[in-house]
């Protein structure tokens, strides 16, 4: 479902050019889940970002289904994360002025694809009926951390990537909120990838890949 | 960014409120000028009873009771066609407090008290009479001292001995008052030498030129206050803004432990050095603002109250040093909040870099409490108020109360917005504008008092010169106006224009000047002729009115007088005149807008058998339209008259309109810089907030909503909140409009306007209002629109 081929990414600074991904390949099917480790600073973050069209590659291919993500424009970039992916991050990164309600629905309804049963299930199943009118300042890490997920999930995406979505989060609530992303991930049928530093959360997920200075070890 | 925030707001709140101050200073000097020549109204003095000219020989009994007086008289002669105020003195016993023209006077005492005498002039005047030191120019045939330079004087006097400003005046052994030295030498009381026929009048502080300008200088004063405060809300919200950035640094400083009264000191001392630069910086804008707002200043303050005001600019140190101090108190105050929570600061908070915006909101109900208050306040002003700064006062709350009730109304109209929104995007636009409104709010607010003023002062102005118009058409009825050069020429005149078969109707016109309740009026003579019956606009009158002038018992009133002495029809007055009172009924008011006097208009006849002194050198005539031109070439070629003396209806016309025009161009200048200063709060405001902004955009960017979208969003949500503000800014206006037309304006000039509504004049300002509002979103959505990717992702990247 989404194969990278020869990825490469470099940044330039005051005085160097600095290359974060120096040929990356990474294949992962549907249904899968892969956990992205390695070391600060060795190029996961800016990996994912380039898989979710954040970001354009200086060189390389990304495929995701039938759509070359390289070959897409800044419009097109942001059309596919809308309609064909979810995104989470550490920071939770919800929208401030919107009530848990309407963060929840937010994707799924502008991307044209909300399913009122779905958005029950997910509520019910992350446990958000309570929180439903609150605004995201009035919610602890854990919870604003499951209502990115039932955002990014809503619009039953093809691919759902998690920029250390655990890492705000205590080891009881972070274990909480993955054994909820991996259930609701094998419920909908899409891919995931999730960067980590925990060799412990990485083992809970299908399969591990290693970012070593750029390149996959 | 801060920094440069910082500075452009203490820079135009210390150049606005500079300028106007360098314009109320200079006519402030021009005032004192004029107030102590000769013993204005800042010396004590002697007046008659009935304020007429009294004998020689009160004086000469005075003195030698001891009494250290020195007669004055008073009077006004024409030259070419000009009037001029005439002052007699008596050099020798000038008291030595009247002001420094007696030195002068006594330098060449001799050359001045000898004939044919010296007639003393300011520089300007000289300038006015295109003549040069030396000449001697006539005036009723008679020919005057040679005239002599004193820069002292003020504009449009002329100072002669008293002896031969009895011969000109043709008063002989009269006087108009007595002026008192300051000598505590025994005397006898006044009633024992003078009878009931002498009164004391105590030196004022504040001339009447002062007084009369006062409320001209509020005016202006109000507009430099409010730039001023539309100056600090940029100051304030860029400090606020810039504090809570470096509350962590400031935490980090007192962990290492800097005291708390360290931190603030440098602070203080940061803050003030800035406010020292940006009030040097502002001054000198200042200046330039005010030397180029100068000769529109003295062109209204000439056409409102015949001030006449130097078209120099001369500034006194205090000015500079006033400018600086006012640049460091407004940094200060617009800090103080933030100055007050480094203090407070606990070290071990966390940083809350926006916590700042959502403390605003408990404000919120707060400031509508407020608001509700100070409109309290307006209305028993408006109930129980009866003085000019009242009428301020009531502008003064009614707009307080709009700027602290702005945000609550603008919550309320958002959070409707959301309520019936739909779409996701929708119900986001509105929420998130509503939690931008904190940050906002003091430049709306900003906008909102720019806008009301605007439109307020705007209404104002269209409707005086709607009326004005009219008023004018009525009020210029004759054809040609003509100014002779004397009563001689004046007859020969008259005798020509005969002969003349085009002239229809000669109307001779005159003027005196006399006091009334102490003080001065003019009286002016109308021959009865169908053209004022017809035309002259009368605001009330009684049943045949012109009629009843014809006998020379009644008269008309300027609406001011009316006013300012609570004169209605068919009140008796009894007016000053050279033979004794003249006792006259009211049978009709009028408006008499722009003259600063109350004036009285009685039938010409009656008017010269009263004062028989009065200049006959005015004349109208009524001449069919096709003659006007040829008939002014052969009036001026025959008796040698330029266009000063010699106009047609339609110049006069254009002159006044020219004069109206100018005497509100200092109004729509302070109104555009007001704006433009709001512009800019507007823009730093958005600027300052852009940064802050980013956590909020970026989610919805990583959703799938495009840079241009978010742009687009992000202009329509400035666009909307401009709308609403300028939307509760028009009836706001209306209402300043309706105080300024309805209170101040009675109260400062003594006429009510009607009030007019000017629709395309608010569609208008509500398009400025919005083009205003997107100059200044124009930058920051730009700068969203075109940021990369990377300044973006930075937002959610936890390692790079």
């Amino acid at each position: 479902m989404l194969r990278v081929t020869g990825l490469t990414k470099s940044y330039r600074t005051a005085s160097e050019n600095v290359a974060v991904l120096r040929g990356v390949d990474l294949a992962l099917g549907a249904s899968e889940s892969v956990a992205l480790t390695g070391e600060s600073g060795s190029g996961k973050s800016t990996l994912l970002h380039l898989i979710a069209g954040l970001d354009a590659a200086d060189s390389g291919e990304i495929r995701l289904a039938d759509t070359l993500v390289s070959k897409l424009s800044d419009a097109g970039r942001a059309e596919l994360r809308r309609d064909r992916l979810g995104l989470v991050f550490q920071q939770f990164n919800l929208i401030p002025s919107l009530t848990v309600s309407d963060n929840l629905i937010f994707q799924s309804r502008i991307a044209g694809r909300h399913d009122p049963a779905w958005h029950d299930e997910l509520v019910d199943r992350l446990g958000l009926a309570p929180l439903l009118k609150r605004y995201p300042e009035q919610l602890s890490g854990g919870q604003q951390q499951r209502v990115a997920i039932g955002r990014a999930l809503a619009p039953k995406p093809l691919l759902l990537l998690a920029d250390e979505p655990t890492g705000n989060l205590d080891e009881d609530t972070a274990d909480e909120v993955l054994r909820l992303a991996r259930d609701l991930v094998v419920r909908t049928g899409c891919g995931f990838l999730m960067v980590t530093h925990s060799a412990r959360l990485a083992a809970t997920l299908d399969r591990r890949v290693n970012l070593h200075a750029g390149v996959i070890a | 960014m801060q920094l440069a925030t910082l500075l452009i707001g203490l820079i135009s709140a210390t150049a606005l409120w500079s300028g106007v101050q360098a314009l109320n200073q200079q006519a402030r000097t021009a005032y004192d000028r004029a107030a102590a020549t000769f013993g204005g109204s800042r010396t004590a003095m002697l007046v008659s009873n009935d304020s007429a000219t009294f004998p020689q020989k009160l004086f000469v009994d005075l003195r030698r009771a001891g009494w250290p007086v020195s007669p004055m008289l008073e009077g006004r002669i024409q030259i070419d066609g000009r009037s001029y105020r005439l002052l007699g003195v008596e050099p020798v016993t000038l008291p030595a407090e009247v002001g420094s023209a007696p030195a002068v006077a006594r330098g060449s005492l001799q050359s001045f008290v000898t004939p044919p005498g010296e007639m003393l002039v300011a520089p300007e005047t000289l300038r006015d009479l295109a003549l040069g030191e030396g000449a001697r120019p006539q005036a009723n045939g008679v020919a005057l001292p040679p005239l002599r330079v004193q820069p002292e004087l003020a504009p449009g006097v002329l100072v002669v001995d008293i002896g031969i400003a009895q011969t000109i005046l043709k008063l002989p052994d009269q006087v108009s008052r007595l002026l008192v030295g300051k000598s505590k030498a025994p005397r006898t009381s006044l009633d024992a030498v003078a009878g009931n026929k002498l009164r004391l009048v105590e030196p004022s502080a504040e001339s009447d030129l002062e007084r009369l300008t006062d409320s001209f200088h509020l005016n202006l004063t109000a507009f430099g206050l409010l730039s001023f405060f539309v100056g600090l809300f940029i100051v304030n919200s860029a400090i606020g803004l810039a504090f809570e950035q470096r509350l962590p640094m400031l935490r980090t400083l007192r962990a290492c432990g800097v005291s708390a009264r360290m931190l603030n000191t440098v602070l203080v001392i940061e803050l003030v050095s800035l406010a020292l630069v940006a009030g040097l910086v502002g001054l000198v804008c200042g200046y330039v603002i005010a030397a180029a707002l100068l000769p529109d200043v003295a062109a209204s303050l000439r056409g409102l109250y015949g001030a006449q005001i130097p078209g120099q600019l001369s500034l006194k140190p205090a000015w500079w040093l006033a400018g600086i101090v006012i640049s460091i108190a407004g940094a200060l105050a617009a800090a103080a909040v933030s100055l007050t929570k480094a203090i407070r600061m606990p070290v071990l908070t966390t940083a809350q870099p926006q916590a700042w915006q959502q403390a605003q909101r408990r404000w919120l109900k707060f400031q509508s409490a407020a608001a509700i208050a100070v409109f309290a306040v307006a209305a028993g002003l408006i109930w129980f108020g009866d003085s000019l700064i009242a009428g301020f006062a009531v502008l003064a709350a009614i707009m307080l109360g709009a700027a602290l009730i702005l945000p609550m109304i603008l919550n309320i109209a958002l959070a409707l917005g959301e309520r019936s929104a739909r779409q996701p995007v929708g119900i986001w636009f509105w929420a998130d504008s509503r939690q931008q409104l904190s940050g906002l709010s003091l430049a709306l607010m900003a906008l909102l008092l720019a806008l009301a003023v605007n439109v307020g002062v705007g209404t104002m102005v269209d409707s005086f010169s709607r009326t004005f118009l009219v008023w004018l058409d009525g009020r210029l009825a004759a054809d040609v106006y003509v100014s002779a050069a004397s009563d001689t020429q004046a007859t020969q005149i008259k005798a020509w224009l005969r002969d003349r078969p085009e002239v229809e109707a000669i109307l001779p016109g005159g003027r005196a000047d006399t006091q009334f309740a102490d003080t001065p009026i003019e009286v002016l003579g109308l021959p009865d002729h169908a053209t004022y019956r017809d035309s002259w606009p009368l605001l009330e009158q009684a049943p045949n009115a012109w009629v009843r002038l014809r006998p020379g018992d009644t008269c008309l009133v300027s609406e001011q007088l009316s006013r300012r002495m609570k004169l209605s029809l068919g009140d008796r007055i009894e007016v000053p005149a050279p033979g004794g009172n003249w006792p006259l009924e009211i049978v009709g008011i009028y408006a008499d807008y722009g003259n600063p006097k109350g004036q009285i208009a009685v039938n010409f006849a009656a008017l010269t058998r009263r004062f028989p002194q009065t200049p006959l050198t005015r004349m109208g005539l009524r001449v069919s339209r096709n003659n006007i031109p040829a008939l002014i070439t052969a009036l001026q070629d025959k008796f040698g008259l330029d266009d000063r003396n010699v106009a047609d209806q339609a110049t006069m016309k254009a002159e006044s309109k020219r004069i109206f025009n100018r005497t509100f161009s200092v109004t729509a200048a302070l109104n555009a810089f007001t704006l433009g200063v709001a512009g800019i709060a507007l823009l730093t405001s958005l600027l300052t907030l852009a940064n802050s902004r980013l956590p909020q955009l970026a989610p919805l960017w990583a959703i799938g909503l495009t840079r241009r979208r978010l742009a687009a969003l992000e202009l329509l949500k400035t666009m909307s909140v401009a709308l609403i503000t300028a939307l509760f800014a028009l009836p706001l206006g209306l209402l300043v409009a309706w105080c300024l037309l309805a209170i101040v304006n009675v109260k400062a000039f003594g006429w009510r306007l009607p009030f007019h509504v000017f629709p395309l004049q608010l569609i208008e300002l509500l398009a400025v209002a919005l083009v205003a509002a997107l100059c200044a979103a124009a930058l920051p959505v730009a700068r969203l629109a075109r940021m990369q990717p990377a300044n973006l992702i930075r937002i959610f990247a936890n390692e790079r």
